[in-house]
């Protein structure tokens, strides 16, 4: 297994979000985390990637226990993580955005190559290198995002709502250049609201209530079940 | 603006040469002390305020407390010299590395708080400072310490009693330190995990810039070079007391410096020195007593003028009439 998260407990102050929350990821994978809102989705990605600590639960990445490490470290493993709202640094150049990506010494060795890469997956890094991150489209915004995330090399990289407020058009160019990034070598674990999008992209899903994991299963299971439906629309 | 072409790489070298030899000349065609005083003035706040902006203007951690770095500077070579009669540039160095060591003290618990809390929580170090050096009587308590006086002159003793132009050339060197160590964070890699942090602390974290650290080191250069400001004061006015290197105002006067001429900018802390040092000592000069507080009336309406129509500063007021 390439991640393994089991029995995440986790708190946001004295708010208990995560209830015994489990995960995992195969290598190669592409992988939907779905749920209603509020279900717990970004606080375990976030616990995953060392932003927040566990209270409970083990977390392995590729076969390492990494719960409770500083985000930092963990990035250096090679676990890269997409923030929901693309979170670019918005005064500064979209290509200074996307080299600090490049922050552990073993990226920095190889940053031109990656760049390169990044670039030919997303030409609108080249297109506009120069203008500040602000004021590009959202579109563009989740693009330099994710070339951002890129720009360490992971091994596995977390997405949080990569469609986020994107036209429809968009949405499909992401799409494809999501599985292109994952033909790559790069594993895949995304959340998602829209559950027919997500699972038409990824492999497998895994579905939180109310911070616990309630489902899981191949997408083409996962679609015709009834258990989403309820899940997502009550009942 | 009306140079084009060649033209303008030429003025972009030539005009902060100029600007240095105008700078150097100085004291040479003005030779009376009111005039060099004012330029020390500017040199030494120009100095506190861009050591400042390192950690709240590229860092964004808004300090409210940087005279606790200012007062162990001047108390750390002025405890010196009477314990040990050591010479005040190796206090100068001693107070920087006991400011560096302060500031990672206060810099771990203070820096898990952000925004206004960690402001506020920097107003709260600096007054526990203040009262804990008012109460510590081995180091002149509230009746403060007197640098021995020593004559003459000296290069060594770090006293200039004839002429106030080697302060002026000491300060001078100080603001051009601190703007060097600027321009240097500025273009490295340290600088952009600064603005980072800045931006978006999650989202630095998320890219693995380790954020305590860089925090750490931010406050650390910021406090040395505020340290040797500190120095440079005890040796200026031979007399130091918690009330004049320790005080809340003094925090918020290097603050305000900072934030009329250009928060994270290179040049804009030395900007607003110019503008509001004179500003200050003009109003004590032509008012005397009675007009006191005139000064601070009107570094309010600066910095609310500032915050409503240009949050860059003066020099980004400069920055949006280049560009149109």
């Amino acid at each position: 297994m390439m991640l393994e998260a089991r029995g995440l407990d986790v708190l946001l102050g004295d708010y208990q979000v995560l209830w015994g929350a489990r995960l995992s990821v195969a290598a190669g994978e592409i992988v939907a985390l779905l749920g209603p809102n509020g279900s717990g989705k970004s606080t375990l990605m976030n616990t995953i990637s060392g932003l927040l600590r566990p209270q409970a639960g083990q977390i392995l990445f590729q076969g390492r226990p990494i719960a409770g490490l500083p985000a930092h470290r963990i990035v250096g493993e090679g676990l890269s993580h997409v923030l929901e709202r693309r979170r670019l640094f918005p005064f500064l150049s979209v290509r200074q955005n996307v080299l600090l990506g490049a922050y552990s010494p073993a990226a920095r060795a190889t940053r031109d190559d990656q760049l390169d890469w990044v670039s030919d997956l997303f030409p609108v890094i080249r297109q506009r290198a120069d203008q500040l991150a602000h004021t590009l489209s959202g579109g563009e915004q989740q693009m330099v995002a994710i070339a951002r995330g890129l720009m360490a090399r992971p091994r596995l990289l977390m997405v949080d709502e990569p469609f986020l407020g994107l036209a429809p058009r968009v949405v499909d160019q992401l799409t494809e250049v999501i599985r292109a990034i994952n033909r790559g070598g790069v594993t895949v674990l995304l959340i998602e609201q829209n559950v027919e999008r997500a699972l038409a992209l990824a492999h497998r899903g895994y579905v939180l209530e109310s911070g616990r994991t309630v489902l899981e299963g191949r997408s083409e299971d996962l679609l015709r079940s009834a258990e989403v439906r309820r899940v997502f629309l009550g009942g | 603006m009306a140079a084009a072409g060649p033209l303008r790489p030429f003025l972009a070298r030539a005009v902060p040469l100029l600007l240095l030899g105008a700078v150097a000349a100085f004291p040479l065609v003005f030779t009376k002390p009111f005039p060099r005083h004012l330029m020390i003035m500017i040199f030494l706040y120009g100095a506190l305020a861009t050591a400042w902006n390192i950690l709240a203007g590229y860092c964004g951690q808004i300090s409210l407390g940087h005279a606790v770095f200012f007062g162990i500077g001047a108390y750390t070579s002025t405890l010196l010299i009477r314990e040990a009669a050591l010479s005040p540039w190796l206090g100068m160095l001693a107070g920087a590395a006991i400011a560096v060591v302060g500031s990672q003290l206060i810099g771990y618990p203070v820096f898990r708080l952000r925004g206004h809390y960690f402001a506020i929580a920097t107003i709260a170090v600096g007054e526990i400072i203040q009262a804990l050096v008012i109460n510590w009587d081995w180091a002149g308590g509230a009746r403060g310490l007197f640098v021995p006086i020593k004559r003459p002159d000296s290069f060594v003793n770090f006293q200039f009693h004839e002429s106030k132009a080697v302060y002026y050339f000491i300060a001078l060197g100080l603001l051009l330190l601190a703007l060097g160590v600027t321009r240097w964070i500025e273009g490295s890699r340290r600088g952009y995990f600064f603005r980072a942090i800045r931006e978006d602390q999650e989202a630095a974290a998320s890219l693995g810039v380790h954020v305590a650290r860089e925090k750490h080191w931010a406050i650390a250069v910021s406090a040395a070079l505020t340290a040797l400001g500190g120095t440079f004061y005890a040796q200026y006015v031979f007399f130091i007391d918690p009330e004049s290197v320790f005080p809340l105002s003094l925090s918020i006067l290097i603050c305000l410096v900072a934030v009329l001429g250009g928060v994270g900018t290179l040049w804009g802390p030395l900007v607003g020195a110019a503008v509001l040092v004179p500003l200050s000592e003009g109003t004590r000069v032509w008012l005397g007593g009675g007009g006191k507080a005139l000064d601070l009336l009107i570094y309010g309406a600066l910095i609310v003028l500032i915050a409503v129509f240009q949050p860059g500063g003066l020099v980004g007021l400069a920055g949006r009439f280049r560009r149109t």
